[in-house]
């Protein structure tokens, strides 16, 4: 039998190793009980093993007889641009206000784009910023102050 | 009769001025959704979830409700007129629908779904209110072993149904139950994984896992490699179809809506595989098998009612047991809870108006989607023109702004980028982000009638064998394992033999 590597599948079993097995030491510094009195630990400690083991078949299946596909390309700077204006967002909207957070939000995402204008970018950015007013704080009446705190002088 | 005052009261809920409306809304954003490639029902249910917060219960589920199978009905549309299934379920539709309107046949392709899909859409929601009652009876006798065994089946069912492999689909799902354990455990109280961030007690939120893993993802995976989507759609015209064509697509339709009640029960993704199942049974039993393919309207007509009637009867096991079957009902659990309705066997009788006018509205919307999607073909032809450069913005600027409203907690959004980097990697690597939505979603569940469970026994295991149905539903779930690692292993061997050759 010919054997096939799949890196895909190597790195989809690592990553459920990884996360599993954080999980499972994590889970050990918790109280594990019994079986009648579970701990806090106990189903996590179960499930957490469960997904590294599912993790070490999927990686010892990809070394033996791996699925073929193809990863192809990663966008990086579209992965870092979305990532980004999501943690801007989150990070921003209570210290500069819904506006500007808007604002700087909608125009990072729009730089995701490899095909993007910057006047275009400029133009969606500040349409999408009205309409996100209009919709969450004038319509929906959203608690979220427009200008924040970074802002008032 | 029973039914009969049930579904008056049902139709007495949904026919409120408030419930037609956001039911009209709910399938027009729904057909908008299916009709755009690359933002789908999951994602946009998951951003309107905040806002559906101050309504009604029932009103706010009528309209998730309506984004669901309106996103099924628009997702035919664009399979028909630019061979770009917008759902995945449609997928079949494209290979007839497609090539009928590439034969100036657009028209009667369109009627063909539109009509498939209504009828389908009748027959299931009847199925539904003559299903659903005797089903929750049943489930109200379950107790904690037995809901334990019953959500194990339906997360293993839901791989069965998965792309890519089993082995795959069953990590993707055990990771999920794994998230969900993530802040105070509901027994103890002790902070479980938090990272000693208290904005993490409350757990992780299943929104910014479905924005993450359907939203986030899904965008950077269309950014990968950007063009310009060139629509050139032919025109539509002569709606209406012959004589011959409806003769054509009675058969069709009358056995895919039975096929589709029927398939669209099983948690994962029933639709697909009743739209899927739906073409092979008429490709097999056509006097006309060189047809298919080549813009044969059964071919049309017999996935889309496939599609539709599993759309309806999926709802079964959520109203039900308050079992999710799709990622978008994962998220209607969560509105459920959010109006301090938990969702089982218990909703059709301590909430009737709700259980009913539901299941009501999805008969009302069905007519509706008819009346939106045949005369008004051409808004939804024209909205395939705005460009994908002020659509992802959209997407992600709405979804950003509707999670940090859910709590105001910017943690939420933490982790959407969490979910995003790890749910565009690991679709990458060939796994699935619906199981791992599903068992985050039903993680809690399994722990808690786990604990419970063996609370009750005092730490016997032997109870999930011991009391029948609990016994006959892990027999089930491991038959369904068993099937579901069946065909990998034979397409595995055939690969070999065609290797060996």
């Amino acid at each position: 039998m010919e054997r096939r590597r799949s890196l895909p599948d190597v790195l989809a079993g690592g990553i459920f190793i990884l996360i599993g097995g954080a999980f499972v030491v994590g889970s050990l510094g918790y109280e594990l009980g019994t079986p009648l009195r579970m701990g806090p630990g106990y189903f996590p400690l179960l499930v957490g093993s469960i997904v590294a083991a599912l993790g070490l078949a999927v990686v010892v299946k990809g070394l033996i007889a791996g699925e073929a596909i193809s990863f192809g390309a990663i966008p990086w700077r579209a992965v870092i641009a979305i990532l980004l204006a999501v943690v801007f967002f989150g990070f921003a909207v209570r210290r500069l206000g819904f506006v500007p957070t808007s604002a700087v939000t909608a125009l990072l995402t729009t730089l995701a784009s490899r095909r993007v204008r910057p006047l275009t970018a400029l133009a969606v950015a500040a349409g999408l910023t009205v309409a996100a007013t209009l919709i969450f704080i004038v319509a929906l009446q959203l608690p979220l102050p427009l200008w924040g705190p970074w802002l008032e002088f | 009769m029973e039914l009969l005052d049930n579904l008056a009261l049902g139709f007495s809920t949904a026919l409120l001025v408030q419930n037609i409306l956001y039911c009209f809304v709910g399938v027009l954003l729904g057909t908008a959704v299916g009709v755009l490639p690359g933002i789908g029902p999951t994602a946009t249910v998951a951003m309107l979830l905040p806002i559906t917060f101050s309504f009604e219960p029932v009103t706010a589920l009528i309209m998730l409700a309506g984004i669901y199978y309106g996103a099924q009905y628009g997702g035919s549309t664009t399979a028909i007129l630019i061979n770009l299934p917008g759902e995945s379920s449609a997928a079949v539709t494209a290979l007839d629908g497609h090539e009928m309107a590439r034969q100036g046949r657009a028209g009667p392709a369109l009627a063909a779904a539109a009509i498939g899909s209504f009828f389908a859409g009748t027959v299931a929601t009847v199925a539904l209110a003559v299903a659903a009652p005797p089903l929750a009876q049943v489930a109200l006798k379950f107790g904690p072993a037995e809901y334990f065994s019953l959500v194990l089946l339906g997360l293993i069912l839901s791989i069965a149904l998965a792309r890519g492999t089993a082995l795959k689909a069953l990590a993707m799902i055990a990771l999920g139950v794994m998230f969900g354990t993530v802040g105070q455990d509901i027994y103890t109280g002790t902070p479980r994984f938090v990272l000693d961030q208290r904005e993490l007690y409350g757990g992780i939120d299943f929104v910014s896992v479905a924005v993450g893993m359907f939203g986030v993802a899904e965008i950077l995976r269309n950014l990968e490699n950007e063009h310009t989507r060139t629509a050139i759609v032919s025109k539509v015209k002569n709606l209406w179809p012959t004589a011959e064509d409806r003769r054509r697509i009675v058969a069709p339709i009358l056995r895919g809506t039975g096929l589709g009640a029927a398939l669209g029960v099983l948690p994962g993704s029933g639709h697909v595989l009743a739209s899927f199942s739906s073409y092979a049974v008429e490709k097999r039993i056509s006097k006309r098998q060189q047809d298919f393919g080549r813009g044969a309207i059964e071919g049309v007509a017999g996935p889309e009612s496939a599609n539709n009637a599993a759309a309806q009867t999926s709802f079964i096991p959520l109203l039900t047991l308050g079992l999710p079957a799709h990622p978008v009902m994962a998220l209607m659990v969560g509105a459920f809870i959010v109006h301090g309705i938990t969702p089982g066997p218990n909703v059709i009788t301590d909430e009737p108006a709700l259980f009913w006018g539901l299941i009501a509205s999805m008969w009302i919307g069905n007519l509706l989607l008819v009346l939106l999607n045949l005369p008004l073909i051409g808004i939804w032809v024209y909205m395939l023109r705005i460009p994908y450069g002020v659509l992802f913005p959209m997407i992600i600027l709405f979804a950003a702004i509707g999670t940090y409203s859910l709590g105001f907690n910017a943690y939420d959004l933490y982790a959407i980028v969490f979910f995003g980097i790890l749910g565009y990697i690991l679709i990458k690597c060939g796994c699935e982000p619906a199981p791992l939505l599903l068992g985050f979603v039903l993680g809690p569940l399994l722990e808690e009638n786990l604990r419970r469970a063996l609370i009750i026994s005092r730490g016997d295991v032997s109870v999930f064998l011991t009391r029948p149905i609990s016994a006959v539903l892990l027999a089930l779930a491991v038959a369904a394992l068993v099937v579901a690692a069946l065909p990998t292993i034979r397409k595995r061997r055939e690969v070999v033999f065609a290797e060996e050759e």
